[in-house]
């Protein structure tokens, strides 16, 4: 080894290998295989069934992307406005923001996600304040409906909500360290040449801080659309993503690890072009120049 | 002759309680090459950004044209600026950086008397970008990457960004001080020719007295958010009106004196010929005497005698430090002298510069320091980045 200090990575090469290669190559070769029964138990063979039966779950593949790219968009929406707040502001408005942002990420993510249950159950605690600011009755009256409580949880919203409140940070903290390196001097040239303010955004800022939110895309995208407590907590299962359908292939009653990794593969796939796509965007100087 | 463009009429600037800038009143003249010159936190930095818009005077007036433009952003100011360092847009090439301005549409107002935004034509566009770079000598370099450029590469485009959008006036912020010597002196010539070839006003920030010296048409030097003295470089060198300004512009011996009579001044109780007059009888002065308006002679034939305690051989001349009664003295001199010989020294009338006292009397034109003053002179990591936060190193 040429480089004494190489040393100290070799205990994340093997991490890495044992624990990531290693078992995308178990992935690949349940997902390329069936069990077929034989007197002497089962033995795998080579197939491509499972890839083929997969169109019986494309409606699930589509909800997932699409839920996922819903909250993505809306987690942009919200942060970036956050983190560019954030960013001209003081340092001192800077760490109590940033403690704000970070403090809900030191509760327990399950907990986090069972508390937006009891607040958006039937008679949860939002429902509860509607009825008594009289809403629910305001709202029977103008629509001639009969209703005692607004359908929030297991709804499609509720998964949206759960996934923008849990990966917001994930969206706002990329952003915000791009924007806060940006060269004021930079955005001074830009009006001194006759950039008003929304000219000044649109073509310094944002250009200059697309590698944040591609980071912040990508954090928030990639574990939306592979997530499944929160589907299935908020969701109530009615809005099965593909975090639920795998889960259920490895642990639940559909029982079949082989479909459950072909899945998987498939995802990780179509997540890695997303990326790939993401990044050239990134990246590239004509997109800087479209916006 | 040139008319009135941009005025500061007592304008005065502070930050956090900290003057910065002090009943600043001063005007730029159409199409004249202006250095504002000064130590690091002596506020000429903010000055420009006053003017550029990018800082609002505590109290006082900016007038650009005669109007009031106090409250008028950067971006409607019909002034442009090259940034300390440049600021040139990363993510866009050479050409694109030129051309930000011109794609800017701007208001103007139509036909029938509405506001209307109005975008410059493509080729137009095209043709002041491509005309613009071949004014800096840049062409062929329309889709390089900025950070493929050079320091002086880099400031040939900022100077281009600028003056492509025509404006009346140019204001440089430390231009030339990212650039390595013969650099500095190359773009000092053409910063004089772009200026002349363009015929517009260009404001220049710098703390190098020797290119305020030789670019400018007037120097304005300011210390301590005072203007300190207005006039053309040979006014402020010839005839500086106070020890800061004698001492910051070039070398000096600056000595007490009494003012005998109209062009008699007394330096160490000997009279001396002078051609400076208006003063009262026996009136206490500063007296600038410049190192290369002494001639050494031999001690015998001497208006002063002293005692030569360093020589220096600086290529054209020997720095002399002489020894007068204890008060040392700079002589430029080609006549090689050696340390502790006992020479005289004969001074022309000419040769000799009253000024009145001023709070920096003695303060400043004594070389008994002369050799901690010169590596402060030439320590490159003296040169200021960002002096409106006041960082400027006190020594």
């Amino acid at each position: 080894m040429r480089n004494k200090r190489s040393l100290f990575a070799v205990p994340y090469v093997i991490w890495m290998a044992l624990f990531v290669v290693i078992p995308i190559i178990i992935m690949l070769v349940y997902s390329l295989t069936v069990p077929v029964e034989t007197a002497q138990g089962d033995v795998l063979h080579g197939s491509l069934e499972n890839f083929t039966g997969m169109t019986l779950y494309a409606g699930v593949f589509g909800r997932s992307f699409w839920l996922a790219l819903v909250a993505t968009v809306i987690c942009l929406f919200i942060g970036y406005p956050v983190a560019y707040l954030m960013s001209r502001e003081g340092p001192g408005f800077q760490r109590v923001a940033m403690a704000l942002i970070m403090l809900p990420m030191w509760m327990n993510f399950l907990l986090r996600t069972y508390a937006w249950m009891s607040i958006l159950e039937n008679n949860g605690l939002l429902n509860q304040l509607f009825a008594k600011l009289g809403i629910i009755s305001l709202y029977n009256r103008l629509t001639g409906s009969d209703i005692d409580h607004f359908q929030m949880i297991r709804t499609s919203g509720a998964v949206v909500l759960g996934m923008v409140y849990n990966y917001l940070p994930f969206m706002i903290l990329p952003i915000y360290t791009v924007l806060v390196k940006l060269d004021n001097r930079l955005i001074e040239a830009a009006a001194d040449l006759g950039a008003n303010s929304a000219t000044v955004f649109r073509r310094v800022t944002l250009p200059l801080s697309l590698s944040g939110i591609v980071s912040g895309v990508t954090m928030v995208f990639v574990p939306s659309v592979s997530t499944f407590a929160i589907s299935r907590l908020l969701g109530g299962g009615k809005e099965t993503m593909l975090g639920d359908l795998i889960e259920n292939q490895f642990l639940g009653g559909a029982y079949n690890p082989h479909l459950g990794a072909a899945i998987s593969m498939v995802m990780m796939v179509i997540v890695l072009i997303c990326m790939v796509v993401m990044n050239h965007f990134g990246d590239g100087e004509e997109e800087a120049m479209m916006l | 002759m040139s008319k009135e463009l941009i005025r500061l009429k007592d304008v005065t600037m502070t930050f956090d309680g900290e003057t910065v800038l002090k009943d600043i009143n001063i005007y730029f003249n159409d199409k004249e090459f202006l250095t504002l010159l000064g130590p690091s936190g002596c506020g000429k930095t903010t000055m420009l950004r006053i003017i550029g818009g990018f800082q609002t005077p505590t109290s006082g007036d900016v007038l650009f044209d005669g109007v009031r433009i106090n409250d008028v952003p950067p971006h409607l100011r019909q002034v442009n600026t090259v940034f300390q360092k440049y600021a040139l847009f990363p993510h866009l090439n050479v050409y694109d950086n030129v051309a930000f301005g011109l794609r800017i549409p701007r208001e103007t107002e139509g036909p029938d008397g509405k506001k209307q935004k109005v975008k410059l034509p493509k080729d137009e566009i095209d043709q002041r970008v491509r005309e613009m770079l071949e004014v800096v000598s840049l062409k062929g370099f329309e889709h390089r990457s900025i950070a493929s450029l050079s320091g002086g590469q880099q400031q040939r485009v900022a100077i281009a960004r600028a003056l492509v959008n025509r404006p009346k006036v140019l204001l440089l912020d430390e231009p030339l001080g990212a650039l390595d010597m013969r650099l500095r002196k190359d773009m000092q010539q053409e910063l004089k020719r772009i200026q002349q070839q363009m015929g517009i006003t260009f404001i220049n920030v710098t703390h190098d007295q020797e290119e305020a010296l030789a670019m400018s048409d007037t120097v304005v030097v300011m210390n301590e958010g005072v203007i300190q003295q207005i006039g053309t470089p040979e006014d402020i060198y010839n005839e500086p009106k106070n020890a800061f300004v004698a001492d910051f512009i070039g070398e000096s011996n600056i000595v007490d004196g009494i003012m005998r009579a109209d062009g008699v001044v007394e330096i160490f109780n000997r009279r001396f010929a002078c051609l400076d007059g208006g003063f009262e009888k026996d009136e206490p002065v500063d007296v600038v005497i410049r190192p290369e308006d002494v001639d050494i002679v031999s001690e015998a034939e001497g208006q002063l005698r002293g005692v030569v305690t360093s020589v220096t051989f600086k290529g054209v001349h020997y720095d002399t430090i002489v020894d007068f009664y204890g008060f040392k003295w700079l002589i430029e001199t080609t006549d090689y002298c050696p340390v502790d010989s006992r020479i005289g020294i004969k001074i022309d009338p000419d040769g000799i510069h009253v000024m009145k006292k001023s709070k920096y009397s003695g303060m400043f034109g004594d070389y008994s320091s002369y050799s901690e003053e010169y590596d402060e002179i030439n320590d490159p990591t003296l040169i200021d980045d960002d002096e409106a936060e006041g960082t400027a190193d006190e020594e």
